[in-house]
This record gives C-alpha cells, structure tokens and sequence, in this order.
C-alpha cells in the first residue's frame, strides 16, 4: 500500500555519516555497535580481572596483607558483576549484533536506534558500579557493594551507598538487556532470509532467541527485587525483614529465580556457536541440529524452575529440597545430548586444530567439568558440604571462566578474519590458548580440593592448612590474567593489519555469512538473499 | 542452505540515520539514577541532578518521538518495520509482565509462607514464635510480629468502582480501534478521549485512596508486609496507568491531526495493548490485593 510513496526509504546512498567520535555515539549499524559491544566488553574483562588478581594477592598466605576485609568484599563482588554483566553479557550480544544478521541475510538489527541505546547504557552502568570506589577516597560513602554479587538481605540492606549504586547500576543494566533482547528475537523473527525457516536457521541465532527469551523472562524479576530492596533501605517496607512479616529467604527466591537462568543466558550463545566452529573444523556438518534446538528449548524451560538449588541451606521444606534436587539433575539430560551432539560432530570429521578450534576443545572438556560438579552440587545432602566453600567458585569457574570467557575466545578467534578482513596471528593465538588453558586449572582445580576440605569463600584470611593450594591458585590466577594481554595483542594486531582474509575465511565454513567479503561492507544484505 | 541470489524487486528495510537521541538518553538515566542514590543517602546535590536528569531524558523522548512520528508520516514504514515494531511491543509487554510477576509473587510467598511460619501457623513447627499475636487471619496478620495497627482497604468501595472505570476504559479504546478500522474519525477520537477519561478519573481514586489510607487507615508503606505489597503493588500499578494515559494524549493528539489510517495504525494499537496490559494487572491486583 506504501509502494507509491516517494519518501527516501532507503538512506544508505545518501547518508552522511558523522566523524570522529560522533560516529560512535550515533550510529546505527549492527556492525559499529557490536564492534563497541566487543571492545567494551574487553575493556571490562579487565577490569574486572586486575580486581580479582588484587583478591587472589591477598588470599597468596594466609592473614591480611594488603587490605582490609571491607575492601576485599567490595572487590568480590564488584568483580562478579561486572564478568557477568559488563564483559560476558556484552561481548554475548556483541557476537548477537555482528552476526545475526549476517547468518540470517538481514539488512541490520531490526531496531537500529534502540540498539544503540542498548549499548550506550552500559557505560553509565560500569560507571555507577565503581563509582563508589572513587567517591570513598574523597569521603563520601563507604565504599562499593560490599555484599557480594548475590546481595543477600539482610546485609544488603543494612550496607551503605554502595549497595544503593549497585541497585541502580543494576536497573541500567536491565533496561540494556531487555533492549538488547527485544531486538534480537524481532531481528530473528522479522527479518530472516526469503526462505530461511525457523529450522533452517543457524544454530548461533537459536542460542540467542532462548537467551532473548530467558532475559525477558528473569531481568525483570531482579529488578523488582532489587526495588523491594531499596525501599526497605530507605522506604520502610518489611519484604525481608521479619519484625514486619517479611523473609530474607524470599530475597534469595526472587534474586535465584533471575540468577540461575543467567547462567544458561551467558552460555547459550556460546553453546549456540560451538557447533559451527566444531563443524567447520571438522570439514562436517553439524550433528543432531534438531537434537540440539530441542535440547535449547528443554534447557530453556528447565532452568526457570530450579532456582532453589542455589540456597538449599537456607531451610527449605523437605518437599521444596527433593524437588529442586530432581528438576536440577534433569537439566543434565538435555545438556548431555548437546555434548553428544558435538563428540558426533567431530566423529571422524577431517579436523585441524586452528585457535577456535583448540578454544572449543578446551571449552568442550572443562566445561564438562563444570557439568559433572554441577551434579554432585545438585545433590541436597552432598550440598551441605560444598555449599558456600571453595569448590563452588571452582564450578562456576569451570562453567563460567571455561564455558563462558573461553567460549566468548573461540568466538572471537572465529569471527575476527570476517570482521577485520586480516587473519589473526595464529602462532599467538595458540600460544594464548595454551597459557590460558593451563593456567586456568593451575588456578582453580586447586579450589575444588580446599573447598572439600572446608575452605569457605568470601572470607580474606583462611586456615594455615589451605596454604600452599592457595599459593598455587594465585600463581595461576596470574599467569591467566597476563596470558590475557596476549588476547588483547593479537586483537589489536589483526584489527591493524595482517595476512588477507578471504570471504569464507574456513575452508569447512559454511552459512550466509561467509558469502560476503571480509570484511563484509558496512551495509550487507541490503538485498535479502534467498534460501533454498 | 548456502545457495543464494538477488531479489528483483526493492524490499529494502527501514535502516535509520545516526542518531545521538540513545546516547543522550542514557545519559539521563545516568543522571536520574546519580541524582537518586544521593538525594537518598541526603547529599545535597541529590534533587537537583535528579531534575536535570529528568529533564534530560523527557527532552530527548519528546524529540526522539516527535521524529518517530515524523518518519511515519512521511512513509518511512511499511508493512516490514511495522511488523518489527508489533514484535517489539508484544516483548516489551512481556518483560513488564514479568515485573509485576515478582511482586506478585512476593505477596504469595509472604502471604502464604513467611507470615504463617513467623507466627507459627505452619504444621511441622507446632509452635507458635508470636503468643501475643491475636488475628492470624490475612490482611491484619500481614502486619507481622510487630504489628502495627492499621485498617486493611477493602474491596467494594472504591476500588470496585475504579475496577469498573478502568474495565470500561479497555471497552472504550476497543470501541476507537474498531471506528479506526471502519474510518469513522467521530467515533475514534470519542472513543479515546473517554478512555483518557476513565484513566485520569482511575488515577484520581487512586490518588484519593492512598491519601485515605495513610490518614485515616495508618495504612503505610511500613504497615508490615501488607502495606508494603500493597503499596508497591497499586503504586507500579498506577505508574503504569500514568505511562499508558500519557501515550493515549500522545496517539489521541495525534488522531485529532488526522494520523493514523485504518491499514497502518501500529502507535495506536501498540498503546491499545499497553493500555489492555494494565487493565489485566489491575484485575489481578483487584483479586489478590483487595478482594481476597
């Protein structure tokens, strides 16, 4: 019916674009944003990794040398939050906006304005949660969030601005996620190839649309419970204060309803992407794409209703422990047929073992470390032992570090030819996989061994027993974290220049995204391809 | 799945130009949310980096809006960007969905769980923590331990009526769609400026409902769990209301220019469905916070 109009719809030709900075703080495209996503992202990660290496100094002996408590609890949890939310989240979505559309032949996102603001909401996030670190040195307040990521009333709401700042940090963050999230599943809905059916769709934008949903679904239950927690800070209500009625427990219900399902929301998409690079390397097609799809949607479902395995000490109903200890393990069927599905992939395919390649090996093995812990921490009488110790940090870093970072790495390492057209500086790149892998559980299988002894976490100071496994992690934790420069070396190397990277950068590669160029112009599929 | 080619004809979708409205707005929130955490913790500069934040990002909307309305005009959207926008809306309602679903789900829980366990209601305790704690019986136990004493909001007065208003609003705006889709203009903008009505008078109650529980009922926000449910509850709920009355004076001024055509309406269906969002909430908030 608009077919006669004569207004410009399509402003590629004619668009005069800003230089400089204002290029960045204005733009539109799918591309330049995701590139700020990514480069954020990095930023962040150390950040948040120079905190961490600050901790793992500290926890080197035993007694404090280099802080006080207060400060090691606001570093703790400061580091949490921004891995979660300002390095893996962003460099997820950073993956979402460079290349969903190119996997599904779309002209950009489909709501490019509000993309923008997706991002841009970041900073002043990153910003609001470490701002109180400056703030104490000229007096003002106590400090950062000095409770831990999780925010457990009732210290929550006894603590001081920090925790303020963290709250509406966290809100920010919110808004950035359901933005990022809505644009997603629109792009994915609206704008797939002529052709391409909901099951002919790349299994990379699978893992994203039930990411996109999970985030509907669980960000804003965090943020009403971080309302709640605001205003009994400052309001008067009693939602976790007993002398009016009200529960801490129910603070951990509504912070575990969001939290357990941001752990399939930082591994998803990155679950998403393994069988392509698998099968790229592998000079195969993906194994079981249906199996895996199925298994998303499964985990997807499953990872909404388990959330109480992550206080089963806190008193819980005998009923309420047998449930969430069953519905926890069932998650473990699903997650198995994906780890079949990628053994099946590479079943006697013609590998080679460039970086991603190695990345997704590694991701692949300690990420089963991850699950098979995961197992035993799902069990209600086995948890009494683990839970709150050392051996948790160690899983999660198993699922989150190994799944998460190292999937976000092979990620890069797979996309960063079509994105810079050069080729990255293979020698390095093994050569940071190495260290990194190595290192890695130099840092943290340690902690798996003083946490069945009874280490327990978030405390600086630990028994004279603990001392030489603790030596030994910090020495890793900081081998890993300088190995990481190297990443960030051969990024800016390939970004720079380098050997010339062809439009299918992988032999084995296979998908829209290797038919343009690489890099692929700054508009692409202008003009929708078709697929049979 | 990799074989492609060219599409003859021009189906080119609606890419905007840069735009610095995103970046601006976020740095409005910044500076509400700045503004906030300081007006808070009584730092002086507090209120005022919160009006200049709020200032910020109402500017910013009101531009970013006004050119959105503009490409629309002027026919920048067809049936492709008009299709991503229903998308978009649809989610959004469901994240909002999802909010209430938490306060929600903290009055059941302390409903249900934590005001009968504190006063020793549940089985497999047999004892009671509170002795002295006479009226088990929801709303008065939702004070808690320490119980203050208030007057629970009953059902059939005023919020029976503002259920009725707010029902009769959702009938209104289906009325204007439907002149919409048959192009009687008359009929549209009746329709809308009586559901704007019904919205500000539901407002109204409300605002004269709180004013009565806080004077005359020692209903507050610190009145135990109650108060707080039910203040967190009615109040987002009436942020809400607020919202969605202030994009029905946005799609009803602009009904009065003559916008909209019966095929390409989406602002006005967008707010249509807000606008039915809420009027669900409130049958929620109706059953659960008033009546039962």
């Amino acid at each position: 019916m608009s077919q006669t109009t004569t207004a410009p719809h399509d402003t590629h030709h004619d668009t005069h674009y800003p230089g400089g900075i204002t290029r960045w703080l204005t733009t539109t495209n799918h591309k330049e944003i995701g590139s700020m996503y990514l480069i954020f992202a990095l930023i962040m990660f150390f950040v948040g990794g120079a905190m961490i290496l600050a901790v793992r100094a500290e926890l080197f002996q035993p007694g404090l040398q280099l802080m006080q408590p207060e400060f090691f609890n606001q570093l703790i949890g400061i580091h949490a939050l921004i891995m979660i939310f300002a390095a893996l989240m962003p460099a997820a979505t950073g993956f979402a906006n460079w290349q969903i559309p190119l996997m599904i032949g779309a002209p950009d996102m489909a709501l490019p304005r509000i993309n923008n603001l997706g991002f841009w909401l970041l900073p002043p996030a990153a910003i609001l949660l470490t701002l109180p670190f400056l703030l104490a040195v000229f007096g003002i307040g106590d400090g950062a969030l000095n409770t831990g990521w999780t925010m457990y009333a009732p210290l929550s709401v006894q603590g001081g601005i920090g925790v303020d700042f963290a709250i509406f940090s966290i809100h920010i963050l919110g808004i950035s996620s359901i933005l990022g999230s809505i644009n997603v599943i629109v792009t994915i809905f609206n704008l797939r190839a002529p052709g391409m059916t909901m099951m002919k769709l790349p299994i990379f934008a699978w893992g994203w649309l039930i990411t996109a949903f999970l985030l509907i679904a669980t960000i804003p239950v965090l943020a009403g419970a971080v309302t709640m927690l605001l205003t009994d800070r400052h309001f008067g209500t009693h939602f976790f204060n007993a002398a009016g009625g009200g529960d801490p427990i129910l603070f951990q219900h509504l912070f575990w309803f969001f939290g357990h399902p941001e752990v399939y929301i930082l591994l998803l998409p990155l679950w998403g992407l393994m069988p392509h690079v698998l099968a790229t390397f592998s000079r195969k097609p993906i194994y079981g794409y249906k199996a895996q799809v199925y298994s998303f949607i499964a985990i997807g479902l499953l990872s909404v209703v388990v959330w109480a395995h992550h206080f089963f000490t806190a008193g819980l109903p005998v009923g309420a422990l047998l449930y969430f200890m069953y519905s926890t393990m069932a998650i473990s069927l699903p997650l198995a047929v994906l780890f079949f599905c990628w053994i099946a992939t590479m079943w006697k395919g013609a590998m080679t073992f460039e970086t991603p390649m190695l990345f997704a090996q590694g991701f692949i093995i300690m990420f089963g470390v991850a699950g098979l812990t995961g197992l035993v921490l799902a069990d209600v009488a086995a948890d009494a032992q683990y839970h709150h110790s050392y051996f948790v940090i160690a899983h999660f870093h198993f699922a989150l570090f190994a799944g998460g970072i190292m999937g976000v790495m092979t990620g890069v390492y797979y996309w960063l030819p079509k994105w810079t057209g050069h080729m990255y500086d293979e020698k390095l790149g093994k050569l940071h996989f190495w260290l990194t892998v190595i290192s890695f559980n130099l840092t943290f299988m340690p902690q798996f061994f003083v946490g069945l002894a009874g280490m327990p976490r978030r405390i600086p100071d630990y028994a004279l027993q603990f001392t030489e496994f603790n030596a030994i992690s910090t020495v890793g934790s900081f081998i890993l974290g300088f190995s990481q420069l190297i990443f960030a070396w051969v990024i800016y190397k390939c970004i720079k220049g380098g050997e010339k990277a062809e439009g299918r950068v992988w032999e084995g590669a296979d998908g829209l995204e290797w038919e343009l160029s690489s890099p692929p112009p700054l508009h692409s599929w202008n003009t929708p391809p078709v697929v049979k | 799945m990799a074989h492609t080619e060219a599409v003859g004809h021009d189906p080119h979708y609606y890419v905007p130009q840069p735009s610095i409205y995103p970046f601006i707005l976020a740095g409005g929130l910044f500076l509400l949310a700045l503004g906030f955490i300081l007006f808070m913790n009584n730092y002086g500069a507090g209120s005022w980096t919160m009006i200049g934040g709020a200032g910020v990002i109402l500017t910013v909307l009101y531009r970013w809006f006004g050119k959105v309305i503009f490409e629309s005009q002027s026919g920048s959207y067809r049936d492709w960007e008009d299709k991503s926008f229903r998308y978009g809306m649809i989610w959004f309602i469901a994240s909002e969905v999802a909010f209430f679903a938490a306060f929600f789900g903290a009055l059941f829980y302390l409903r249900n769980i934590s005001v009968p366990d504190l006063l020793g209601m549940l089985p497999a305790h047999g004892v009671t923590l509170y002795p002295d704690y006479k009226d088990l019986s929801w709303p008065a136990s939702g004070a808690g331990p320490a119980a203050l004493s208030f007057t629970p909001m009953g059902a059939w007065g005023l919020p029976a009526i503002n259920t009725a208003l707010l029902l009769t609003s959702g009938a209104t705006i289906t009325w204007a769609h439907w002149a919409l889709l048959k192009n009687n203009r008359k009929q549209l903008n009746l329709g809308l400026l009586l559901t704007i009505v019904l919205g500000v008078l539901f407002l109204s109650l409300q605002a004269y409902e709180y004013h009565h529980a806080y004077n005359e009922l020692g209903l507050t926000m610190g009145a135990g769990v109650y108060g707080a449910t039910f203040f967190m509850l009615t109040g987002f709920h009436g942020f809400h209301v607020t919202l969605g009355a202030i994009m029905l004076m946005v799609v009803y001024g602009r009904c009065l220019s003559g916008h909209f055509t019966a095929e390409r309406h989406f602002a006005f269906e967008g707010v249509a469905w807000y606008w039915h969002f809420v009027d669900v909430v409130w049958l929620g908030l109706f059953v659960f916070v008033y009546w039962l």
